[in-house]
């Protein structure tokens, strides 16, 4: 599984002091579980798909289509290069949404799990009800993940971590997937068990 | 048609920790046919309960990439797209080294450990999940 690095912290190393010591292995390679990265535009194209399956999700794909191949450029080069403006003047627009509506079509949202063979969790959610209330995060954990959510008086047996904190499950998560998404455009949502100390 | 040997073709299992491959669908099979029992080979031997239903894979070849007999497939939700790849590379005789890309909406290429169940849920249509595979990058 090729994960973002903030993702295999969240996941698998969220306990751990930072900065994070991490073991570079250069032999061996886990050809089972891995697949190997041929080159650097491997991951440019990796990196463009996603957000290419994010825009499906979010505007069935017409913003970026209407963006031009240096639009495209522009956004890996701005996050490849650490050029936050570059990347954000591009990524902006994947941000928009009508304003008759009250956000995208379907949120790109990847829940992950360490407790489950799944790679991950992935469906189609909307950010609105159907009565017009905002969905939060809470609402989409017991919709697609309801064993990832304590019952009302029951201890809390799970963190939901994104980007290392764990955001409060009232938060509307049209506003994470603004806010809170990794630069392939998904939110993506680590379910990890509850420290015991 | 559904009695003939060949419409019930049960692929061997690909060298994937996937399982089993595709089980074809009758070619004659129209489309808003549910993936149910007539996608299921009689011979197979599917580790029952874990295993959900088959969800049907429309398989579309793009440009000069060889086209299949056979379209449609039943496919196992938990297959991933490298098992789908590895699947009609043998089915299509192509040699290791030869690339083949899978795109999803005629617009990205999901990646390799994507399971095709997954997609199907987000990206399917009229009960079915239509993917186009090509031997050069087609889109993006």
């Amino acid at each position: 599984m090729h994960y973002p690095i903030g993702l295999l912290f969240d996941l698998l190393a969220s306990s751990s002091a930072l900065p994070w010591n991490i073991t570079v292995h250069f032999k061996s390679f886990p050809e089972k579980d891995l697949l190997h990265c041929p080159s650097k535009d491997a991951i440019e194209a990796h990196f463009m798909s996603c957000v290419k399956e994010a825009d499906a999700l979010k505007h069935k794909s017409q913003v970026i289509n209407e963006m031009q191949k240096k639009d495209h450029k522009q956004l890996w080069m701005g996050l490849q290069n650490d050029r936050f403006d570059q990347f954000w003047a591009i990524n902006r627009k994947l941000m928009e949404y009508p304003a008759e509506e009250n956000g995208f079509r379907y949120i790109p949202f990847r829940i992950y799990q360490t407790t489950t063979e799944r790679p991950f969790i992935q469906k189609l959610f909307r950010p609105v009800a159907a009565d017009g209330q905002l969905h939060t995060l809470g609402d989409l954990l017991k919709d697609v993940c309801p064993s990832a959510v304590a019952p009302e008086d029951g201890e809390k047996k799970n963190q939901v971590m994104i980007h290392g904190i764990e955001p409060m499950l009232e938060t509307p998560l049209q506003w994470l997937s603004e806010h809170l998404s990794y630069p392939d455009n998904f939110l993506h949502i680590s379910i990890i068990p509850q420290p015991t100390d | 048609m559904a009695e003939e040997p060949e419409s019930a073709l049960q692929l061997p299992p690909s060298s994937t920790t996937d399982g089993e491959g595709p089980t074809e669908v009758s070619p004659e099979t129209a489309t808003p046919e549910p993936p149910s029992s007539a996608a299921v080979s009689p011979g197979t031997e599917e580790p029952a309960g874990d295993t959900k239903k088959k969800i049907d894979v429309l398989l579309k070849a793009v440009g000069d990439t060889p086209i299949m007999k056979t379209k449609k497939w039943a496919v196992e939700r938990t297959r991933t797209i490298q098992g789908l790849i590895d699947f009609i590379k043998k089915f299509l005789k192509l040699v290791a080294s030869e690339q083949l890309f899978i795109y999803v909406n005629q617009s990205f290429a999901p990646s390799p450990d994507q399971e095709v169940g997954t997609l199907y849920e987000c990206f399917g249509s009229d009960g079915k999940l239509v993917l186009h595979y090509c031997k050069s990058q087609a889109w993006g």
